[in-house]
């Protein structure tokens, strides 16, 4: 016997604004009450302690925002999925958005397995966009780009050159306002913006790493300000992309970007 | 008004939680900030997790908010990474709804709820740009306001706050409010001046009943204690009575209870059942102070939950109070209330009480309760030997409390938690070890149903505390408290299955100092906090020497403010305010736990003339005229007690703190035996 057809859904949402500031952890269970308050019939795991049955994928750092962000649930029958998105992001607080909604079919796989790579919108802050501009030159020629982490409590050392698979200037940014504090050598308040595609397969590498790496590109090699002056500014993830055969596609298209609400800045 | 949020937001990804300073909860009410009205920032002047789902916080933000009059943001104590950042940049405290700088608003009104957060309250006033110093403050400053259980001393704050309330904040918020309003500055000057004559608004507002301006009050005092309390403006009262709401009913708040972003604290929907408490327990601060009981109408109760899951989306609610298994019905209040739950189609609800009843009925509320998970359950049995419970009062029979567990352990419950109590009034060594045997008893009970059953045990130091029939006793000191620590120690090394925590015993001396101190304790506590002395519920951030210290500095003898045991004749700190209780009731209940007899619940037997009744012409409002099943704090049980031996205080030594529960919260050491 075949064990009973799963229901599952996907969704798609936006985080932007303050609310970029709550982690991973916290939307979970924002998207928990969420879905309470519309009385979606959630599935429940089995055991002393039963939870909804939700899958999130790639983790969104604290302070980042995203244009395209997933994930799944599990019910236990199937809902209007029509209204459904609308109603999330009623019951949802302001800068989450639920963009689409869509049936899973059976046997999908899981959000963190199929995703290979994520483009970003990345702000870069404190130094003149010439700069920047440089050490992206400077990274893209490079054969390999060595990288320290600490993971677990262990230092390792990695080429992180084939985790960057499409980098470039997008242009200057208005930049934070009033930022005067993180900008150092009395330069303007702007930015520059990257487009930047980073892989999630074998190599994997973030968006603050990226940034790391380029100031040590920017700073030279015996320079006393080893970050080379760039700060992080805002960081925004656009795509989240499945390829498969050498064909690009999203788990969840957006239904018409044309409609879609600007992504509104805090405050 | 202004906001800070364009300076703070870039310093947010420098900090730890960085939700903690966004707002943006819902039930929050973002009311447009109109200069005519008088605005209120309630603040809890510790971190958000912990302050934001203070209940009493809540339910004066909504009155607030509902009037027209008036608006109200709130405030939490930035963590000390933000803190560090703010100073640098020069950014004041602000609300976490318009971050607008806490100093523009009419009063910044705080909730006291334990006395370790008093350098916090200094240097929450101190990051709001304000004075730090009541004198020192002008037309341009807020009214630096507090109110919770910790008003029932003031003095040791009496030269940084402006406004002390004292009891249920429900009516009387109101009433201040009303006053603000007709001394505001007028439109033009506001809001860099906020009020036209300061001095005349404290005289007025020290008129409302039940509020208390302390630079209104002169404190003299006589060698350690205090002479006398007088009033320096004739007419002012020269007794201050508290405030108690006589039906809950007309009070149903929060309406709109805050649902953070990011995890807090008692995250779950909170409904109020009952106010006040009858079972006398003689160390309990709060159980005297909130009398009479006043509980909220079943339905009412019912209506709250169900509209407040539906709302809100939690999967879990608390019905809070001291003693909600007394709640009368409270069996079909809950059975009703998962059966609402599951209606909604929202999956499992589950329904959980904040403290349990120490007997199988108890239990069996729990296991009704609690389907989901099944992991540790607690009691408060307080105190080790049946002669140091009945001292206490706290009647629990040894039998009731091995039923209980063993109905736990039958149940599904692996692990059982015990509160205790050391530093008691005429505690032997005895009575300590009593401890560790009804541990080791209750596991023995725990492996005939499961072999891996085990037992927590956590033990505080206890703090006598005003408006107690315990004021009177002089603490353990900290050295002592170590001892019985110890004693426990050594014999729960070679227990298995018992776990031992306990609270620091000198932060129980840093909160003996703040407790039962007077005027001459203000400049302590300042010098504590300029020496960094800031979140001391912290472990990380505890140091007894900045207390020690600033003590000695201040030519003060902790001796006196903690140790020493209080006459009968003498003048305590808190003489001039009233929380419905008489002096002698007190006295008399503190004669009766010295000769160790127990006092039954009033509410199914006759009255013992507290005066928390009579005084404000309510009754106890219980909706049944018999007690709950199981009887309460010895009503319907047969209490006889072991042979009578008499007992006398011991000389001066002392003793004990209070009860930190918040397990968020530091400063418990562990120790597993092998």
């Amino acid at each position: 016997m075949s064990p009973p057809p799963r229901l599952r859904l996907r969704i798609r949402f936006t985080k932007a604004g303050k609310i970029r500031f709550v982690s991973h952890r916290d939307v979970a269970r924002l998207f928990e009450r969420a879905m309470r308050i519309v009385r979606l019939p959630m599935a429940y795991s089995e055991g002393f302690s039963p939870r909804p049955k939700l899958s999130f994928g790639l983790a969104l750092s604290v302070g980042h925002e995203s244009n395209a962000e997933y994930l799944d649930v599990e019910v236990t029958e199937m809902p209007d999925v029509e209204s459904l998105a609308a109603a999330l992001t009623d019951a949802l607080p302001d800068g989450l958005t639920v963009e689409a909604v869509v049936v899973l079919e059976q046997g999908a796989v899981s959000l963190q397995q199929v995703i290979t790579s994520c483009t970003w919108r990345i702000e870069v802050l404190g130094v003149p966009t010439d700069r920047v501009t440089a050490a992206v030159a400077l990274a893209l020629d490079a054969p390999e780009l060595l990288l320290e982490r600490v993971r677990k409590g262990k230092t390792a050392v990695a080429d992180v050159r084939p985790a960057i698979l499409a980098l470039r200037v997008a242009g200057p940014t208005r930049g934070t306002p009033a930022r005067e504090t993180p900008t150092r050598d009395g330069l303007p308040p702007h930015g520059t913006e990257l487009e930047v595609e980073l892989s999630n397969e074998s190599t994997s590498l973030r968006p603050s790493e990226l940034i790391e790496v380029l100031g040590r590109l920017a700073a030279g090699p015996d320079s006393p300000e080893p970050d080379g002056g760039l700060i992080e500014g805002r960081v925004r993830r656009t795509h989240q992309w499945i390829e498969v055969d050498g064909i690009r596609s999203e788990p969840v298209s957006r239904p018409d970007a044309s409609t879609r609400h600007e992504l509104r800045r805090a405050s | 008004m202004t906001s800070v949020w364009p300076q703070l937001e870039p310093l947010l990804p420098r900090v730890q939680k960085p939700a903690r300073y966004i707002g943006c909860e819902d039930g929050a009410k973002a009311t447009f900030p109109d200069p005519e009205l008088v605005s209120w920032c309630f603040t809890y002047p510790d971190t958000y997790e912990v302050g934001l789902p203070n209940q009493g916080l809540q339910i004066l933000y909504e009155i607030v908010n509902e009037r027209p009059d008036a608006r109200a943001d709130r405030s939490y104590a930035p963590w000390v990474d933000l803190e560090e950042l703010m100073r640098q940049e020069k950014l004041p405290l602000f609300s976490v709804e318009h971050h607008t700088p806490a100093g523009e608003f009419d009063a910044i009104a705080f909730n006291l709820s334990a006395e370790l957060t008093y350098t916090n309250l200094l240097n929450c006033i101190d990051l709001a740009g304000v004075p730090i110093h009541s004198r020192d403050r002008t037309e341009r400053d807020p009214l630096i306001m507090v109110g919770g259980h910790c008003t029932y001393n003031p003095e040791p704050l009496a030269d940084f706050v402006d406004v002390v309330v004292l009891g249920d904040g429900e009516e009387v918020v109101g009433e201040i409010t009303e006053v603000m309003v007709r001394h505001l500055a007028s439109t033009a000057e506001r809001p860099a001046a906020k009020f036209a004559d300061r001095r005349a608004l404290l005289l007025d507002l020290a008129r409302i009943e039940s509020v208390y301006v302390p630079s209104l009050y002169e404190m003299t005092y006589d060698g350690p204690t205090v002479a006398a309390v007088k009033p320096l403006v004739e007419g002012l009262p020269t007794l201050i009575e508290k405030r108690t709401v006589a039906d809950l009913a007309d009070w149903p708040y929060p309406k709109e209870q805050l649902v953070p972003l990011t995890e807090v604290v008692h995250d779950r929907l909170n409904v109020e059942v009952f106010r006040g408490c009858t079972r006398g327990c003689r160390f309990c601060q709060a159980g005297m102070i909130t009398r009479p009981v006043r509980e909220r109408p079943a339905d009412q109760v019912r209506t709250m939950v169900g509209e407040g899951l539906r709302r809100t989306g939690y999967d879990e609610v608390t019905l809070t109070s001291l003693s909600t298994a007394d709640f009368s019905n409270v069996e079909e209040v809950v059975t009703d209330l998962m059966n609402d739950g599951d209606a909604a189609g929202c999956g499992p609800v589950s329904v959980s009480l904040p403290s349990l009843r120490v007997d199988a009925f108890g239990v069996g509320i729990a296991a009704q309760l609690q389907r989901a998970k099944r992991g540790g359950l607690t009691f408060a049995p307080e105190a080790g030997t049946w002669r140091m419970r009945q001292i206490i009062n706290k009647l629990i029979r040894e039998e009731d409390l091995y039923q209980a567990v063993d109905a736990a352990f039958s149940q599904g419950w692996k692990r059982v938690k015990l509160y205790f109590l050391i530093g008691l009034p005429s505690e032997t060594d005895e009575d300590t070890a009593g401890i560790a045997e009804l541990a080791k008893n209750c596991v023995a009970i725990g492996k005939k149903h499961n072999n891996r059953a085990s037992v927590t045990v956590s033990v505080g130091g206890f703090v006598p505390k005003p408006f107690t029939p315990f004021q009177w006793f002089g603490q353990n000191t900290a050295e002592e408290l170590q001892r019985k620590i110890n004693l426990l120690r050594d014999a729960t090394r070679r227990m298995r299955g018992v776990q031992l925590k306990w609270h620091d015993p000198r932060a129980t001396l840093a909160e003996g100092i703040a407790s039962r101190g007077d005027r001459r304790l203000g400049p302590v506590i300042e010098q504590v906090w300029r020496n960094g002395g800031v979140f001391q519920e912290w472990s990380e951030h505890f140091d007894i020497e900045r207390w020690t210290t600033a003590m000695a500095d201040n030519g003060l003898r902790v001796e006196d403010f903690v140790y020493r045991h209080r006459t009968e004749g003498e003048v305590l700190p808190w003489d001039h305010l009233w929380a419905g209780l008489h002096k002698d009731f007190l006295w008399q209940d503190w004669q009766d736990a010295l000769a160790e007899v127990g006092l039954e619940d009033c509410r199914w037997t006759p009255c013992y003339d507290c005066g928390a009744c009579t005084g404000y012409g309510i009754e106890h409002v219980v909706a049944s005229a018999t007690p709950p099943a199981g009887g309460s704090q010895g009503t319907g049980q047969d209490l006889t007690t072991g042979g009578a031996v008499p007992v006398t205080v011991l000389p001066s030594r002392p003793g004990p703190a209070p009860e930190d529960r918040n397990e968020n919260r530091i400063g418990e050491h562990a120790e597993v035996s092998a």
